[in-house]
């Protein structure tokens, strides 16, 4: 069977390549059901985007889920092997509330998860198919890369309750550098290496100078081992090192990251090392992955379509059936796409229009 | 708008604020000549310097920040707390100082046995302000003088902006808490923070030149 690329929307396309992509690299597909106990999202609610989960039950009383989340349904079901290293990938709808209109919205969600003993590698390899993931959508893209241990040796180092720890994450995902400054005016604490990190953007070599002037230790050897690697393999332009990439510390540590592509205006791509979930959930491997939101992918395509048919084919009570059924093979074996109608539906857009008469075809009108 | 893509797109908040905002744009170097022109049109542009300045309404922007349309503009830190947008927060403009409050009639006693009945614009950052306390409160949520709630006896409270205090005492009114220091600040689409990173660079140093000047 063949497949007409051109009639695959943007969102099917990226989705078919990036199948490949993650086949092509040895992850297989994991396929799963649209319901999921309720119970595994309330022990893991922080996890999740948002708290409201669409629930019903069962026939037999048990009170199910539509899932708003994959991650935690892959590592309920992994078999957590410590020696080797689980590889999948899923293309499941999630079903969340959206933010502006408050209500659900179903969301189709591409993406992998790397379980078992993570290594540099894998990590490594998890970030280079973040970047292959993002270029497939378009080539104008970045990723935003951060390292969580970084962030939170400095935090800790403050010695500061949970609350101003809270208020300072938050700060630092805005890029809110007097509000860092307020914080630590207020606790009396010297916050200068923290503002220096929030406010370090943009080439990974020259963040990386930079940041060995205020930190040093494993973290910042990891980051700057993983992040040189991506440089040499083409991705200098889009990887960028960016701290105010924050995700919840009690589910993330290590790497986290996020992904944007020009002409979005939110990110498209997210996901991170997630150890500290795993430990939650009692298994014993590491865990690292991300998830490609396709629901904003339709905003890309700037040139409305610009026909929606070839050929608009007009007939009449009186024309013969065989006759209209010849017309429209003759048509589509030319390669256009017909349409026969009585009359020109309102506002469809046609190449082409034709009517049907005894004697043959008649063009009455062609737009280009 | 064949060049909407190259342009760094920038929404104002109408009105007093916006005016002094744009001089700040202006002194940082993004002058827009047409938009000093008293004129009804509500989008400029300076192709030199990149830059297309809109009027929207203040508790809009972050909207148009945080949705793309505009790549930065200037809300006001009451906004962001009440509709937290998911954008960069940049810059302290210091400019449009006032602070939210709690108010209430000169003769109020509270009484912590009673649900305290709040009346406000602002019903995030009331609930978040109450709820840190531990106490119950019941939102009436008003679009505008809320004033006269508690005069009316609609509320025993209001949670407001003030920035004089001159509207609360003709009203026989007094702040009896301050909740959070408001000022303008600076925003950015968080895309654009890095499709545009040159330009908004270029303005946010701008910026940081000058307000180290105002706050010597």
């Amino acid at each position: 069977m063949q497949i007409d690329a051109s009639v695959l929307k943007k969102e099917e396309k990226v989705v078919f390549t990036l199948r490949s992509l993650y086949e092509k690299y040895g992850f297989n597909q994991y396929k799963m059901s649209k319901f999921e106990e309720y119970d595994l999202y309330v022990k893991n609610k922080d996890f999740l985007v948002s708290d409201n989960i669409i629930t019903f039950t069962d026939t037999d009383g048990k009170l199910l889920a539509l899932k708003p989340d994959v991650t935690l349904s892959i590592i309920k079901n992994t078999n957590e092997s410590k020696s080797t290293v689980e590889k999948v990938y899923y293309n499941e709808n999630v079903y969340r509330v959206s933010k502006g209109t408050e209500s659900y919205k179903e969301i189709m969600q591409v993406g992998l998860e790397c379980i078992g003993d993570i290594d540099d590698f894998n990590i490594y390899e998890t970030l280079m198919l973040a970047c292959e993931s993002l270029k497939s959508i378009s080539q104008d893209f970045v990723l935003d890369i951060s390292h969580m241990g970084i962030v939170s040796e400095i935090i800790e180092s403050f010695g500061v309750s949970r609350s101003v720890e809270k208020a300072l994450l938050k700060c630092i995902g805005e890029k809110n550098i007097h509000g860092i400054k307020e914080i630590c005016k207020n606790e009396g604490i010297d916050g200068t290496k923290l503002e220096k990190l929030v406010s370090l953007y943009g080439n990974p070599q020259k963040v990386i100078t930079e940041l060995k002037r205020i930190c040093q230790g494993e973290s910042l050897n990891q980051l700057t081992y993983i992040v040189s690697e991506l440089c040499k393999n083409g991705y200098q332009d889009s990887v960028r090192i960016d701290f105010s990439v924050i995700n919840d510390m009690s589910y993330y540590n290590g790497f986290v990251f996020k992904g944007f592509i020009n002409g979005i205006s939110a990110g498209v791509l997210s996901g991170g090392q997630y150890d500290n979930l795993m430990l939650k959930m009692r298994k014993k491997a590491k865990a690292v992955g991300f998830a490609v939101y396709l629901d904003m992918l339709e905003r890309l395509e700037i040139n409305d379509k610009e026909y929606d048919v070839d050929a608009l084919i007009l007939y009449d009570e009186s024309t013969n059936l065989s006759a209209l059924n010849d017309a429209i093979k003759l048509l589509a074996e030319s390669g256009k796409s017909v349409a026969a109608q009585k009359n020109v539906p309102e506002k469809l857009k046609y190449r082409q229009l034709l009517r049907l008469k005894e004697r043959g075809v008649e063009i009455i009108e062609n737009n280009a | 708008m064949k060049s909407l893509k190259t342009m760094l797109n920038i929404a104002l908040p109408k009105g007093r604020l916006g005016e002094k905002v744009y001089t700040m744009f202006k002194d940082a170097g993004f002058p827009c000549p047409s938009i000093e022109e008293n004129s009804r049109k509500l989008i400029f542009e300076n192709e030199e310097k990149q830059v297309r300045y809109f009027w929207v309404k203040p508790s809009d922007v972050a909207i148009y920040v945080e949705r793309g349309a505009a790549d930065i503009g200037v809300a006001g830190k009451d906004i962001l707390l009440e509709y937290q947008p998911d954008v960069y927060e940049l810059l302290d403009l210091n400019v449009g100082k006032c602070k939210m409050a709690v108010a209430a009639k000169k003769e109020f006693r509270d009484d912590a046995g009673k649900t305290l009945r709040v009346a406000t614009k602002f019903a995030n950052i009331t609930k978040n302000y109450y709820s840190s306390m531990g106490r119950e409160i019941d939102i009436i949520h008003l679009n505008g003088s809320i004033e006269i709630a508690p005069i009316l006896g609609l509320s025993d409270v209001i949670v407001d902006i003030v920035e004089t205090g001159t509207t609360l005492k003709e009203n026989n009114l007094e702040v009896i808490e301050s909740i959070v220091p408001i000022s303008a600040r600076l925003i950015a689409n968080k895309a654009s923070f890095k499709f545009k990173n040159d330009l908004i660079e270029q303005v946010l140093c701008g910026f940081k030149v000058n307000t180290e000047d105002n706050n010597d």
